[in-house]
């Protein structure tokens, strides 16, 4: 099991700042607490007695000490900003990194609207509260002391009466924070839903205008918003006792002092001035404690956020690496040995059943059924994007969970079925393939692709930019820098997943003539939708409901296959190619 | 950036303003009840500090003087200051939770007129926007307005009256220091100024990059399949980084400069009490200053003292409100987005016929449906709906310059299917684009049922048109609910026939719950054809007269699209349909079919006729040639 993290072991560099900043806060405090017992000399020696020289001695020692204090006061304030952003940012970035690690079942335990969540208004509240901590609640508590310690000094026996606020206070705080807690828990998990709606419907948009369904997505966000307003609301408002709380006590204590304290001077106890004293340092106090509810609002706040922040950091991705891993994946063969897989890992309900499969390095397996047979399933498996919940996928003869996943994926390029282009150039995302190819290869991928033709046509060629999710290209322009992108890994095993299908005829046999041609030694996983894609396949797999129902070259399955016989007379009659 | 960033004061004051109106608008009484709060709990405050004062001089002193004391008069002083105590907490609670309401309340309202303006802004803004960015101004910089208005508001309104109170007792003691004072706090002025503004543009690009890397995280994520299957993480880390590193730059900038405020300000305030100390002390000694003795400088020191204390309160919430005044311009720019321009006035009603065979208008559902076309005489005309789209010479450029649509002219009679074939980025899916006025044109290009497209209000036209895009976008909900998404008043049956229709009911039938498996993630664990079924059946259930089908069966294998097509032509059955597909089979048996390269449409007829013609139709279906 691995060692948890905290999120202290985030703050890494900025250590130094963390703990410069409550140095020099305390410092700062140090010259708080004394300026105003020097402006108190200075009004009572100097201004009252009407002695100018005083007054100077006093002035002087003053502005040294504010400027002092100024000094400190500032360097703490740059140290804290420096800590607390930069911590914030060392917790996105460990965050982030954890993120890159995680499975799609992990990714879907969180969604993509609360990993949002916790990277983006998280961390803005644990950075605030950090920020809190390490100055505010520092420096109060020690102006709480100083204060309480000098009341002590003026009179042991009256200061005795803050110990017994305490525990009240305490167990006020205490059951303000936790009732309040939960409901912070709640308030943001409804954030990460509250960003799912919007995301979904940026991403839907031209769905819900083309049904008018505008007031609908309204009322389907206001709800949120809403709950998001009551749980918060309520939250907050348990959070409002905090101050009068602090106050009633402050002031409960200062009535107590009050009366007591009269009766010490009467008795001769107490000087008036001393009782004098003790009141302002009891304003003090109040004010630190004001101070300190304030800090405590952001930590109560800031706890729900920690916690969802350490759940995705402690989060540990189900794929994992094997101890001692392959690195080097031999060739392209693939071996599945009576396969099963369940998106639910329940064996139950498996969409992929006992499937087995031998295919030699080099050969050019197609793969054909109709919508929902579980191809793109299948051929997910092999480079591990999902790992089998029964049998096992071997390439290059190894187990591919004894792989290093990287190793592996570097030697399996996938053109994906819901092709992803990023915002960037083409050169860009081309380069996603290979980081070092030169321009030459850039054009020699995009050739095999047959997506150079319509580049050059663009008036900025390969410095295209290419928007969001590729939304100013067409689909199979798409698909064929898709292509390209893969061509450019020079993986041993290339899958393409429908990845032609808004390519027409014409280039798609282009294409897989480059495949044969330039590139023999890669095996090649082909599923389409129609039988020109594949019939010249070394094997083409027929799948039907999760299991291969029949496996042969184009001649066997025409004469085997009922299902094969089926498709392929019906994308024929007429004659000529169907489709293009 | 915006031209107008040039003049942020102008919008800073502007963006308050607005904000004000937020908490106006609503919760104007709670608001005026604040005030009134903040304002006893601070009089009662201010009051049990005299009152603390007096307290030995008047009664503690006194008792030190008998001889037998007798305490009633302390003990009835220390009730009347547990009252006031009392009364400042209890108000102090008040405004706090109102002020909880409030902020909360302008939150929710921000938000909910922000979707709501969201809603009428045209696609061009979902297409030229970061989705994550869009979303950063939901959560972080509605955020920002939190802390403001519930913590920062009553605060510096409390420690305004405290500096209005100071100022009125040093104005009525001495003119001459006060001046000094003054001069004090036009230093402190100064100082906020000059921070507050440094701080302000570092919060406002901080705001800016924490909404570049909500986009970044957004983008990354929904790609995240290519990213591991490419081993592309630690390029996305670096990406990553970067962003990240941009807004750890500019957030500590911000908070240093917040931060470095406060001890500034506390301590020219001590400056200020030794500069009155001497100076008053040097007027008052050396006589020339009239009228100042050495009690009224004391008297003022105390004075000058309760005017910092509050001014460095101030100051301590001022990295909040900084904060917040950029969220909400980020707020407001997404709020002044042009919205989509309409200014369509013929509606689309439900009517029947009357005995004369003249139509009219009712509320029933009648299933036929007609545009209600006002006339300059202030009637109304009405002519059936039937989908007779024409288009007359339409050319378009989504860019000035870069001209997509060459002199388009088409038509569609009702009842006929019309299809477009032709390379990818002949401009297909821009004339979808065009019809349901996503985009739009000059007037009068596009007619439908007689009527220019423009003339008919959005909704409407879009009501009365079906639309199966290529990409598909499934909501959060169960299946049934992602079907009925096409037409809201659907029964079951209605929704499980248009799922026959579309063959998904099989398959939906297999799902663990049937139809009331929940769909999460864009229906993430469904396959990209069966996610395409179910959008035709979102369709279907609309039932329109008019659908128009983008790619809809590409991910269909070719025998499952053979069904949904049986079942789509007899749904369709006398309407219009335009299909737009790559697969030649989809659109063989339509009525015509267009031909289009480049943006223009090169050959038209139905599919003997294009074969027989022997042109580009007839090579794109023997696969000898491709259109580029």
């Amino acid at each position: 099991m691995k060692k948890k993290r905290s999120l202290i072991s985030c703050i890494q560099e900025f250590k130094r700042d963390t703990i410069l900043t409550p140095i020099f806060v305390i410092g700062e405090v140090a010259f708080d607490v004394f300026i105003p017992m020097m402006t108190g000399k200075l009004l009572d020696e100097g201004v009252k007695a009407g002695n100018m020289s005083r007054i100077f001695q006093y002035g002087i020692l003053v502005v040294v000490m504010a400027l002092m204090a100024l000094l400190l006061g500032a360097l703490s304030g740059r140290f804290a900003a420096r800590a607390s952003t930069g911590f914030s940012r060392n917790l996105r970035r460990e965050m982030y990194r954890n993120v890159q690690k995680f499975s799609f079942a992990n990714i879907d335990k969180f969604s993509t609207g609360g990993i949002i969540t916790r990277l983006t208004t998280d961390v803005t509240n644990v950075q605030m509260a950090f920020m809190m901590i390490i100055r505010i609640a520092v420096r109060c508590p020690i102006m709480l002391i100083c204060a309480w310690g000098l009341t002590f000094s003026i009179n042991p026996k009256l200061a005795l009466i803050f110990l017994i606020v305490i525990p009240v206070l305490a167990v006020g705080l205490l059951v303000i924070m936790k009732s309040a807690h939960p409901l912070f828990e709640r308030v943001f998990k409804k954030y990460d839903w509250l960003n799912n709606v919007v995301q979904e419907n940026l991403l839907g948009i031209r769905v819900v205008k083309s049904f008018v369904r505008e007031d609908h997505e309204r009322e389907k966000f206001g709800k949120v918003s809403n709950e998001i307003y009551m749980d918060f609301t309520k939250a907050e408002k348990i959070l409002s006792f905090n101050m009068p709380l602090m106050q009633l006590c402050v002031y409960g204590c200062m009535l107590t002092v009050s009366w007591l304290g009269a009766n010490l001077v009467v008795g001769g106890q107490l000087t008036t001035g001393q009782l004098t004293s003790m009141f302002s340092y009891i304003m003090m106090i109040l004010m630190s404690l004001m101070m300190l509810s304030m800090v405590l609002v952001q930590i109560v706040l800031a706890r729900a956020s920690a916690e969802r922040i350490v759940e995705l950091l402690n989060e540990e991705s189900d794929l994992k690496n094997g101890p001692d891993p392959v690195k080097e994946v031999k060739d392209g063969s693939v071996v599945f040995e009576n396969v099963g897989f369940s998106y639910a890992r329940d064996p139950e309900k498996e969409c992929l059943k006992g499937v087995d499969l031998t295919i030699r390095s080099g050969e050019t397996v197609g793969i054909l059924g109709g919508t929902g047979t579980s191809k793109t399933t299948l051929v997910q498996l092999i480079p591990r994007l999902y790992d089998a919940t029964e049998g096992r996928v071997l390439v290059g003869g190894v187990d591919v969970r004894d792989y290093d996943m990287e190793a592996l994926r570097e030697q399996v390029a996938m053109v994906l079925q819901k092709n992803v282009l990023f915002s960037g150039t083409i050169k860009e995302n081309l380069r996603w393939g290979n980081k070092e190819a030169t321009d030459e290869e850039l054009v020699r991928a995009c050739e095999l692709a047959q997506a150079d033709g319509f580049i050059r046509e663009f008036p900025d060629q390969y410095d295209t930019h290419i928007e969001q999710g590729g939304s100013n290209v067409s689909g199979g322009q798409k698909q064929r820098l898709c292509i390209a992108r893969a061509l450019l890994k020079k993986p041993r095993i290339l899958i393409l997943d429908d990845s032609t299908s808004a390519v027409d005829t014409k280039t798609d046999a282009l294409i897989r003539k480059a495949f044969r041609e330039e590139i023999p030694d890669t095996t090649k996983f082909i599923i389409a939708q129609r039988i020109s894609s594949i019939e010249d396949a070394d094997q083409i797999l027929v799948m039907d409901g999760g299991r291969v129902a029949a496996m042969g070259t184009h001649e066997e399955l025409l004469g085997s296959c009922d299902i094969y016989r089926e498709i392929y007379e019906s994308q024929t009659k007429g004659g000529g190619e169907d489709e293009a | 950036m915006k031209p107008d960033h040039a003049r942020p004061s102008v919008k800073k004051s502007q963006t308050i303003r607005r904000l004000l109106r937020y908490v106006g608008r609503g919760y104007a009484v709670k608001f005026v009840l604040v005030l009134i709060c903040i304002m006893v709990s601070a009089i009662a405050s201010v009051s049990a500090a005299l009152f603390l004062g007096s307290l030995i001089d008047d009664y503690i002193t006194p008792l030190l003087a008998m001889d037998n004391p007798v305490f009633d008069g302390l003990i009835h002083a220390l009730i009347l200051m547990g009252c006031l105590y009392l009364t400042g907490a209890l108000c102090a609670l008040a405004y706090n939770r109102l002020m909880v309401t409030i902020s909360q309340g302008v939150q929710k309202k921000i938000r909910d007129d922000l979707f709501s303006h969201m809603q009428s802004l045209p696609i061009k803004y979902f297409d030229t926007h970061a989705h994550g960015d869009i979303m950063s101004i939901y959560t972080n910089d509605v955020d920002t307005l939190r802390q403001m208005l519930s913590q920062s508001i009553p605060q510096v309104i409390n420690s305004m009256m405290m500096i209005v109170v100071a100022l009125i007792g040093m104005l009525t003691t001495d003119l001459l220091l006060t001046g000094v004072v003054i001069l004090c706090v036009a230093a402190m002025l100064g100082v906020t100024r000059f921070l507050a503004g440094r701080s302000g543009r570092h919060f406002v690009r901080q705001q800016v990059k924490l909404g570049d890397l909500n986009g970044y995280i957004e983008e990354m994520i929904n790609g995240q399949k290519v990213v591991k299957v490419f081993c592309h993480e630690e390029e996305a880390q670096e990406g990553f980084d970067a962003v990240n590193d941009a807004l750890f730059e500019s957030a500590d900038k911000a908070n240093k400069y917040a931060n470095i405020l406060m001890p500034i300000l506390i301590n020219i305030g001590n400056i200020q009490y030794v500069i009155i100390a001497m100076a008053g002390g040097a007027l008052a000694l050396s006589g020339i200053g009239s009228g100042i003795t050495l009690g009224v400088i004391a008297t003022f020191l105390q004075l000058s003292k309760s005017l910092s204390n509050p001014i460095s309160q101030i100051s301590q919430q001022l990295n909040s409100v900084v904060m917040a005044l950029a969220g909400a311009q980020r707020i407001f720019d997404l709020m002044d987005e042009p919205a989509e321009e309409d200014h369509g006035t013929v509606t689309l009603v439900n009517v029947a016929f009357d005995q004369d065979d003249k139509l009219y208008e009712t509320k029933e559902h009648t299933n036929l449906w007609a545009w209600k076309v006002p006339q300059e005489d202030g009637s109304y005309k009405y002519t059936k709906l039937a989908g007779d789209v024409r288009f007359d010479h339409v050319d378009f450029a989504y860019e000035e310059g870069k001209t997509i649509l060459h002199d388009i002219s088409l038509f569609a009679k009702p009842g006929q299917k019309l299809a477009f074939v032709g390379a990818t980025g002949a401009g297909k899916t821009t004339i979808t684009n065009l019809i349901n006025r996503f985009y739009d044109i000059a007037d009068g290009k596009i007619h439908y049922d007689g009527i220019s497209i423009n003339d008919i209000k959005k909704t409407d036209l879009r009501r009365s048109l079906g639309i199966v895009l290529q990409d598909t976008n499934l909501f959060t909900g169960t299946v049934r609910e992602n079907i009925r998404y096409g037409n809201l008043d659907a029964t079951d049956e209605e929704v499980e026939a248009a799922a026959v229709l579309a063959n998904a009911d099989d398959f939906i039938r297999r799902l663990p719950q049937g139809y009331d498996t929940m769909l999460t993630g864009n229906g993430a664990n469904l396959s990209q054809g069966q996610r395409q079924l179910i959008a035709i059946a979102r369709a279907a259930v609309a039932d329109p007269p008019v659908m128009i089908l983008d790619e809809a069966t590409s991910s269909i294998d070719t025998r499952t699209e053979a069904i949904v097509q049986r079942g789509m032509d007899s749904l369709m059955c006398g309407r219009t349909v335009f299909v737009i597909a790559h697969r030649l089979s989809t659109v063989r048996n339509s009525d015509a079919i267009m031909v289009l390269d480049h943006g223009r449409i090169v050959e038209r007829g139905d599919h003997e006729d294009l074969i027989a013609q022997h042109g580009v139709y007839y090579q794109l279906y023997t696969g000898a040639f491709e259109l580029e």
